[in-house]
């Protein structure tokens, strides 16, 4: 019944819809016709024309070429990108080579001391740890050549006469740049595909000279950055008057180590991640226990080179602000300080995450845990001075709630706005991680050694004085200059680190033989801490793309500060929205790419292809086949079929 | 501080301590009692924006706290789960549901339904100066300049107090009537403009610059403010044009002497 219906109404419809189409046809056709430009009416000429179309029009082009060949040679400054502009593609490529070649030169560096323990205690569970961070570096590597290639080629295409200067002041460090490129290839290969090959002492070697060399690369590059911002060794006009002191210039030196130091943080934070993808996509709780404990690595790693960062970040500031006043004021008090605020929350969503990711770790030791109480207690810590940290100095308000302030600081919170306040959170930030670090540590352990009172009493007395003469100081630099209060922060970060060694050496000793109350389970810890470590390489990703953008962005409508200016379209500062926008959009385009890489990595743990049997393209595959499906020949000529197109 | 609210939220805290209260509610009689006290507990209020990172920072701890053991999240996540999941809950679930878009809704009428104001004004408080200005035919260095007049405070204190009583003479004959009398930045034409004069009794401002730094924002004012970063307003004349130059430097020495404090000092640039 249906079918019958549906034939008569497509008996129907096909005609009326016939019609429709011509009609609309014709209605286009209509359209199109009155719209088509036509010549405007002229009467026509009285006489003939005395130079014919065709003539005119050959002398028109041979005038265009004889123009064209006279065109004398022109050197572009700047040449514009298509759609998003020079500088946002600049930003993004530069961006992207930076966060792979940092990952590059980070795993290289925890993996040989992962190895050089695995080698000195003879467990070969660090040796297959070390081994599977390896396995990230070759796709890797390779991204990085590709992004830095990209770079070059559109700092030449784009700003080729910046590039062109830089490549006149730099010229001698070329050459050594791409040698030891080479010699990290062959390291890093050899190193990666040479694992188990070698005497480990020499498989060791190997590790070691990729870290020298891609550190050399790393010290090149930079000097070309630094010479952007505090330029050196040339004159007021830009002539190269020393290469050394152009290389060694202003920040040279505190990037180099603030560099170092960030990368060995985001590396572990990101080989991290990837333990925390594979506990996700773990079967057995085999391979959860050893992604958990990979994950735990990693972290550790990335947690233990983020403590000093702060530090580095603070003495790279100092420099900054010691070569030119206004860049400081650009940097901390100008355009730029709401991006601080930004670096501040971020970084205390850092802390935040890996202490919360500490505490979840307790939950791996069986029984009872007591040392849990005290977690309420860390967490206002940080919590204090994460907001404190956060505090602006600009603060955004509207008019009614500056005039009710008195001015654009709160006569409270502007005390919190400042140096002296910010470098007191953040060393109580490091010291409150640290002891959630011990508290984890100890967790299903109890002392048994006959001095285990004294031993706890005397790091809670280290760890109270730290946390006193913190405090003391950061009150302290209120009533002083600010040159002095700057110098205040050397006994701040010294009594956090002579605090954290000692308590440290006792802890070893302390725990030494210790009672358990119960064992460890790798991979028994809940899901959500391997988001948190997702979401710790991720915040590294952001924050390093955001200061990334205000180092260069320091520099406003300067090339070269104060030596070359910019003279583009883009020499101008964007709104720190936009800025935030490309950011994101640049650790975005990260990750999608570093989960290739995970994905390129994972396919070294998957089986072998097995063709199928149906697949099997052998001369004997019909014959089973044909016995298999004797009474269906159409499907066995059918997986014929598909066995040989394969 | 306001002590009322301070105390009342302490007696509140103390109850729920002797009534045992479950974690849930400490959850949110934590994050509530924060809340009210940033909110009301100051007697100069805290400007929104603060308030908003403030309760992001106590809200992603108090999660943090709340998920971080087993125990815990079995605690608050069990009667989460049960509310969510058991019939006899089934009304007070619907309401729920219809509560949070309800409260979603009247935040937003709460948020719309304000006093109207000027536009909002994202000012930075210390704008990026130059690294060099020319005023009155001399060049100045933002970055390496000094005061001439601050030697004098070592080499001729005689001399060095001239020259403070001479600047606080061009304060009073000048800048006062929107700096104020007592530097606060509330001078008596202080209520009409916007952004308001800077407070130099704020205990931070002065010893956070160099002396040459306030010499830029007094000889050029608002016109000699940076184009580039954002669109700079204040209403802050270029005095270079109405005073000399050694009367500018005279008024600052003037500032740091009246309020007691020292200028940033130049740190040492090594190569």
């Amino acid at each position: 019944m249906n079918g019958t219906m549906n034939r008569k109404l497509a008996l129907v419809l096909g005609p009326v819809t016939g019609v429709l189409m011509f009609a609309g046809v014709v209605l286009i056709a209509t359209f199109l016709t009155n719209r088509e430009y036509a010549q405007p009416y002229r009467a026509p000429a009285a006489v003939v024309d005395p130079t014919p179309r065709v003539e005119g029009v050959a002398a028109e082009a041979a005038d265009a070429e004889a123009k064209a060949k006279a065109t004398p040679y022109a050197e572009a400054e700047y040449r514009q990108f298509p759609v998003i502009g020079s500088r946002v593609a600049v930003w993004a490529v530069s961006q992207l080579h930076l966060l792979f070649a940092a990952f590059v030169l980070a795993v290289p560096l925890f993996a040989i001391i992962i190895e050089i323990i695995g080698y000195k205690t003879g467990d070969l569970r660090y040796d297959r740890l070390a081994h599977e961070f390896t396995k990230l570096l070759s796709v890797s590597f390779s991204l990085t050549a590709t992004f830095g290639a990209f770079l070059t080629f559109l700092l030449i295409a784009l700003y080729p006469k910046f590039t062109n200067y830089l490549m006149s002041v730099f010229s001698p460090t070329f050459l050594p740049y791409v040698l030891l490129f080479f010699a990290e290839a062959a390291f890093l290969y050899t190193y990666y595909y040479g694992w188990g090959k070698f005497h480990p002492l020499v498989h060791i070697g190997l590790g070691i000279g990729l870290n020298l060399v891609g550190t050399g690369i790393m010290l090149i590059a930079n000097s070309w950055l630094t010479f952007m911002t505090s330029p050196a060794g040339v004159s007021d006009t830009g002539a190269l008057i020393s290469l050394y002191d152009a290389v060694y210039n202003f920040t040279w030196m505190p990037i180099n180590i603030h560099r170092i130091i960030a990368n060995v943080a985001f590396g572990g934070s990101v080989a991290a991640a990837y333990a925390a993808f594979k506990f996700l996509q773990a079967e057995t709780d085999e391979e959860r226990a050893h992604y958990d404990w990979m994950g735990y690595i990693g972290n550790f790693v990335a947690i233990l080179a983020f403590l000093p960062l702060p530090f580095a970040g603070y003495w790279l500031a100092k420099e900054i602000y010691a070569f030119s006043q206004t860049l400081g004021l650009t940097m901390m008090g100008g355009a730029f300080s709401w991006l601080f605020i930004i670096q501040a929350v971020l970084i205390g969503n850092l802390f935040l995450a890996a202490n919360y990711y500490l505490w979840l770790g307790m939950g791996r030791v069986e029984g009872r845990q007591p040392l849990q109480k005290f977690i309420k207690y860390l967490l206002i810590g940080i919590a204090l001075c994460f907001a404190i940290w956060a505090t602006p100095r600009s603060i955004l308000a509207t008019v009614s709630e500056i005039r009710a302030m008195g001015g654009s600081t709160h006569p409270m919170l502007g005390f919190l706005g400042v140096m002296s306040a910010k470098n007191t959170a953040v060393n109580i930030l490091i010291l409150t991680t640290f002891m959630s670090f011990l508290l984890y540590r100890r967790t299903g352990k109890i002392a048994t050694v006959a001095w285990a009172k004294t031993g706890h009493a005397a790091q809670l007395t280290i760890f109270a004085a730290a946390a006193f003469i913190v405090i003391f100081l950061g009150i302290y630099g209120y009533f002083v200059e600010a040159t002095v209060r700057i110098g205040l922060s050397v006994p701040q970060v010294s009594s956090v680190l002579i605090a954290m060694v000692s308590i440290t050496i006792i802890d070893v000793f302390l725990f030494r033989r210790a009672k358990m109350t119960g064992d460890v389970r790798w991979g028994k810890i809940p899901p959500i801490s391997q988001y948190v470590l997702i979401f710790i390489a991720v915040t590294f990703t952001w924050l390093m793309g955001l200061m990334g953008y205000v180092r260069s962005g320091l520099r406003q409508h300067w090339h070269v500060y104060g030596v070359i200016r910019d003279t583009s379209p883009d020499a101008f500062t964007p709104t720190l929205g936009f800025a935030t926008q490309v950011v994101s959009v640049t650790v975005l385009i990260f990750f999608v790419l570093i989960g290739f890489v995970f994905w390129i990595t994972s396919l070294h743990d998957r089986p072998d292809f097995v063709p199928s049997a149906k697949t099997v393209t052998h001369p004997g595959a019909d014959v089973v086949l044909g016995g298999a499906l004797g009474h269906q020949p159409g499907i066995a000529r059918a997986s014929h079929f598909e066995g040989r197109t394969q | 501080m306001n002590i009322t609210v301070l105390l009342a939220l302490i007696a509140v805290l103390v109850a729920l301590r002797f009534m045992k209260a479950h974690l849930l509610l400490w959850a949110g009689a934590w994050w509530v009692g924060i809340y009210v006290l940033l909110r009301f507990g100051f007697r100069v209020p805290i400007p929104a924006s603060v308030i908003s990172i403030y309760m992001g920072i106590v809200t992603l701890a108090i999660l943090a706290y709340l998920s971080s053991s087993d125990e815990r999240r079995e605690e608050v996540f069990g009667p989460l789960v049960r509310f969510m999941t058991e019939r006899r809950h089934t009304p007070f679930l619907a309401v729920t549901v219809l509560a949070i878009p309800a409260l979603a809704a009247a935040n937003v009428y709460v948020q719309m339904n304000v006093a109207i104001e000027p536009p909002f004004f994202p000012r930075t408080i210390h704008p990026a100066s130059p690294t060099e200005i020319t005023v009155q035919d001399q060049r100045i260095s933002i970055d390496s300049g000094d005061n001439p007049y601050r030697a004098l405070e070592q080499s001729n204190p005689d001399e060095f107090r001239k020259h403070v009583e001479n600047g606080r003479r061009v304060y009073y004959q000048n800048c006062f009537f929107c700096h104020g009398d007592n530097l606060g930045g509330n001078g008596m034409y202080a209520h009409a403009l916007n952004p308001i004069p800077t407070n130099f009794a704020d205990g931070t401002t002065l010893p956070s610059f160099r002396e040459t730094f306030f010499f830029w924002r007094v000889s050029k004012g608002g016109p000699g403010m940076p184009e580039e970063g954002a669109p700079w307003d204040t209403a802050m004349p270029a005095w270079e044009k109405m005073l000399k130059e050694e009367e500018m430097w005279d008024v600052i020495l003037f500032l740091y002497d009246f309020m007691g404090q020292r200028p940033r000092a130049r740190e040492e640039v090594h190569q």
